[in-house]
């Protein structure tokens, strides 16, 4: 068996289930580029999932039922219910979300297509902490990424900022222009408390989604395009019971919101009007030489080695602009280079990788997703709350801590019992680890007490914890 | 039979002897304590000590101005210029018996509004993000007398902070409520990490922290990362334990987020005031747990960078410039506050918007690490803070 088949299957894919290595075999590179076209239909449990646009109408409606109980008069009389019942449903729309995603993955015939999904939702991390944002994180990954993770980067980049999660996660519903309708009235009736701009989605946009921090873009310039994205907003009423307009739950342009007026960023004067002048500047810097720089290196760092090699970084970088940013065109020249192959085992694990390769490798999920929520979070990855807009890190040095491997470890040791002493933990090893396991690692598992042991010494060997 | 015990002492001997040339320098005062506290999210310092005296505060800051002193709800005052957030009582009783100051005005050189960058300048203790791959207090630990098994410094967290990155072994360590794997499945699992350097050391220092967590802490709920005032006054509190122990560590590091007050910051109730008192009553959980070891214990509360000064248009402040430091403990010479007050009129303004950085952290840190640690200066200056010659060290921070 060929070593790229286990760089394949498990640094590329989401980890070998038993018996894929048969299939990669034939032609790891092949069995990659395949995938990119994508499953003809939309993964079973990701289509049975609600809208993100239903899910907020409905716990919308809730909280609006919260705020009108708390004003009633007879509110001395306090009734939990209301908030007890927020409560579960947005649980259920949170584990139903994490049950979907991991179930996927485990499943899936279309791992490297799969992965593509997680990192770039990363790459446009929302950090699911504050209501209403667990109802609809898991939601965004589905609706805003998945469709665009092959096409082209100005696509995803333009849905993802438009999604309602991105909007609320970085408070664009509340920047306000200060010479927008809104603002000159507001500023006008209340001289104390200025209405306006909120920096946070456009500075995140130009640092983490497109030119990086380096990437040549000044205080001026973040400034200015919150004023461009001013009115980027979300339809319906909000929590309060104000703003009626537009389809409750989706991407709204507010005019009244917006600062009107030619704006210029890094030096390019925008004069289209409403919400075309923000579109225009998200399709400059997708294309703009720092942004492929930025991405590139990003992308080799996740598929090759934690520092990327510079010269690949170059040439996949020059692929994105020559392409237009067409993500496939880059994916194909990074599985087509040499830098890929060279070293089996070059990545570290993050806790989410070890998880969905230890599901696949079993070829099964927990029934219940609190399992999965706890598991990692114990290891330090909460599913779906990175704890801030940069996402989650991808080197070793990052997940590296002493204490994180020992949770891992009791982790594999939990998963061992739990799968039983029944399991055949050497024959596992060849089937998900293959020429890349040890003879090391092999006499130890083949020397282990019992089945359980076996299986944890798998499970938390060098091998299996990279990729 | 071999208790876990055993394993991590034969497992360390040997690497620990091996490795570090701990006698070439002068040797420290092993007694000594120090906790980095780092808040994440840019907190904002003119809340933390609100500047009350300047005649400027309460116009610039409008509906997000704390109430002067005289107010029965008001700051708490530390002098004639600036006051204590009311959130903050147990930092005001430590100060009022000079075991605390606040640095202000205080910046890291970092001058962009990247919290990522912001963190990462803090952390590398260069003169800028990227520069350099590992943390200061990591580089801080070689005349410490650190060692793989002897490790002097822990992050209190699953994944270890850059600060404490780098060539010198540290340790981590964060509750679980797993169940222990078997003593066999783990000196099997020594024996397979062997000719593995990455993971023979982190399972070593994993053990050794397994030794001094007690299972009562262990079992406590944890989050990836420490959000509610609970968890962090838990991990506080584990802090102390492993302060305390006889082998351990003395430098801990912990991180809290949830300071990027972009809406509804609050004054003196609200997210903000949440947020502080939850650190206070960590603070003073460490102080209860440390006992009399307090007395030897500095314990330095930074943020990436300041908020502006003005409040935005969401009752909010957005990502600024220069803010407050705490620095508390029984080594502290406190009962002050530091600061070359550089106000508040629109001209004296970092950039016309932010608090004017008039002091540098790495000179804040220079001071804890020469006079409390007693690393030598020539380290300080060429290899943990490389060129920082304009921050100089900040002197008579600790007691005599």
């Amino acid at each position: 068996m060929k070593e790229a088949t286990v760089i394949a299957t498990n640094r590329f894919g989401l980890g070998a289930r038993p018996g894929d290595f048969d299939i990669v075999d034939r032609n790891p590179q092949a069995w990659l580029l395949d995938q990119l076209q994508g499953p003809s239909r939309t993964p079973g449990d990701i289509r049975e999932l609600p809208h993100s646009s239903t899910v907020l109408t409905d716990v919308q409606a809730l909280r609006r039922e919260e705020r009108q109980r708390k004003k009633s008069p007879d509110n001395d009389n306090p009734d939990v219910t209301s908030v007890e019942k927020y409560g579960q449903v947005a649980r259920g729309h949170f584990m139903d979300q994490v049950a979907a995603r991991y179930r996927t993955a485990t499943a899936s015939d279309y791992p490297f297509y799969e992965r593509l999904v997680h990192f770039w939702s990363n790459h446009f991390a929302i950090s699911a902490d504050q209501q209403p944002l667990p109802t609809i994180t898991g939601l965004f990954e589905n609706e805003a990424i998945r469709p665009h993770v092959a096409g082209k980067f100005a696509d995803m980049l333009i849905a993802a900022e438009q999604h309602p999660a991105m909007i609320l996660f970085l408070d664009n519903q509340r920047s306000i222009g200060p010479n927008s309708q809104f603002g000159k009235r507001a500023n006008r009736r209340n001289k104390d408390r200025t209405i306006g701009l909120n920096e946070n989605l456009a500075r995140e946009i130009l640092e983490l989604h497109t030119l990086g921090v380096n990437g040549g873009y000044t205080q001026e310039d973040v400034t200015t395009f919150a004023k461009v994205i001013t009115g980027w907003s979300i339809g319906g009423t909000n929590e309060n019971g104000r703003f009626a307009e537009g389809e409750q739950g989706t991407f709204e342009f507010r005019e009244s919101f917006h600062e009107p007026g030619k704006k210029t960023i890094l030096g390019k004067s925008y004069r289209q009007r409403e919400v075309d002048q923000g579109e225009a500047v998200l399709r400059d810097l997708a294309v703009h030489p720092s942004t492929a720089k930025f991405l590139a290196t990003k992308l080799a760092r996740h598929f090759v080695a934690d520092e990327p090699p510079a010269e690949l970084v170059g040439k996949l970088s020059a692929t994105y602009l020559e392409s237009d940013g067409d993500l496939s065109v880059v994916y194909q020249a990074l599985v087509q280079a040499d830098e890929p192959w060279r070293e089996i085992h070059a990545k570290y694990k993050t806790p989410h990788e070890f998880v969905v390769s230890t599901f696949r490798a079993f070829n099964r999920v927990p029934d219940d997703a609190r399992f999965i929520v706890r598991a990692l979070e114990l290891m330090g990855q909460t599913t779906f709350r990175p704890g801030s807009p940069e996402g989650w890190p991808d080197t070793a040095e990052q997940w590296g801590g002493a204490d994180g491997l020992y949770k891992r470890i009791e982790w594999c040791n939990t998963v061992a019992r739990v799968v039983g002493s029944k399991a055949r933990p050497v024959e596992l090893g060849d089937a998900v680890l293959g020429p890349g396991m040890s003879m090391t690692t092999r006499k130890s598992i083949a020397r282990a007490e019992n089945g359980v042991q076996g299986l944890t010494l798998l499970l938390a060997s060098p091998e299996f914890q990279r990729r | 039979m071999v208790t876990r015990r055993d394993i991590i002492k034969t497992a360390g001997a040997g690497a620990a002897a091996a490795v570090w040339p701990t006698a070439l320098f002068a040797k420290p005062d092993s007694e000594a304590r120090f906790v980095l506290v780092i808040l994440r999210g840019a907190a904002d310092g003119l809340s933390i000590a609100a500047p009350y005296g300047d005649g400027n505060y309460p116009g610039v800051r409008g509906e997000l101005a704390l109430p002067s002193p005289r107010r029965a709800d008001g700051l708490l005052k530390l002098d004639g210029m600036f006051g204590l957030h009311p959130s903050l009582a147990g930092v005001y009783e430590e100060y009022e018996k000079k075991q605390a100051l606040i640095v202000h005005a205080i910046a890291s050189p970092y001058r962009e509004r990247s919290h990522f960058d912001g963190q990462d300048v803090l952390e590398n203790g260069g003169s800028g993000a990227g520069l350099l791959r590992d943390g200061w207090l990591n580089r801080a630990l070689a005349p410490l007398g650190n060692s793989p098994g002897n490790e002097k410094a822990i992050a209190m967290a699953i994944n270890t902070p850059l600060v404490l990155r780098g060539e010198n072994s540290v340790t981590s360590w964060a509750p679980s409520q797993l169940p222990d794997a078997e003593e066999s499945t783990i000196q099997r699992l020594q024996d397979l990490y062997a000719d593995d350097e990455f993971f023979a050391t982190r399972l070593m220092q994993a053990l050794k922290s397994q030794e001094i967590a007690s299972d009562e802490l262990s079992m406590q709920p944890t989050r990836g990362r420490s959000r509610n005032a609970e968890q962090v006054r838990n991990m506080m509190a584990a802090t102390a334990r492993f302060l305390s122990a006889d082998d351990g560590p003395r430098i801990a590091v912990l991180e809290a987020d949830g300071w990027d007050t972009h809406q509804n910051q609050g004054t003196t109730a609200g997210s903000l005031a949440n947020r502080l008192a939850g650190l206070d009553g960590a603070l003073t959980a460490l102080r209860d747990g440390l006992g009399s070891t307090w007395s030897n214990t500095v314990v330095a509360v930074v943020t990436e960078f300041g908020r502006t000064v003005h409040v935005n248009g969401t009752r909010g402040t957005d990502h600024g410039t220069a803010t407050a430091a705490i620095l508390l403990g029984g080594a502290v010479s406190g009962g002050r506050v530091l600061a070359d007050w550089p106000g508040l009129a629109k001209s004296d303004l970092y950039e016309g918007r932010d608090l004017m950085p008039t002091a540098d952290t790495r000179s804040l840190f220079k001071g804890i690490l020469a006079d409390h640690l007693g690393v030598p200066d020539a380290m300080l200056e060429r290899s943990i803070f490389p060129d920082s010659a304009g921050a100089k060290q900040m002197k008579d921070l600790i007691r005599a």
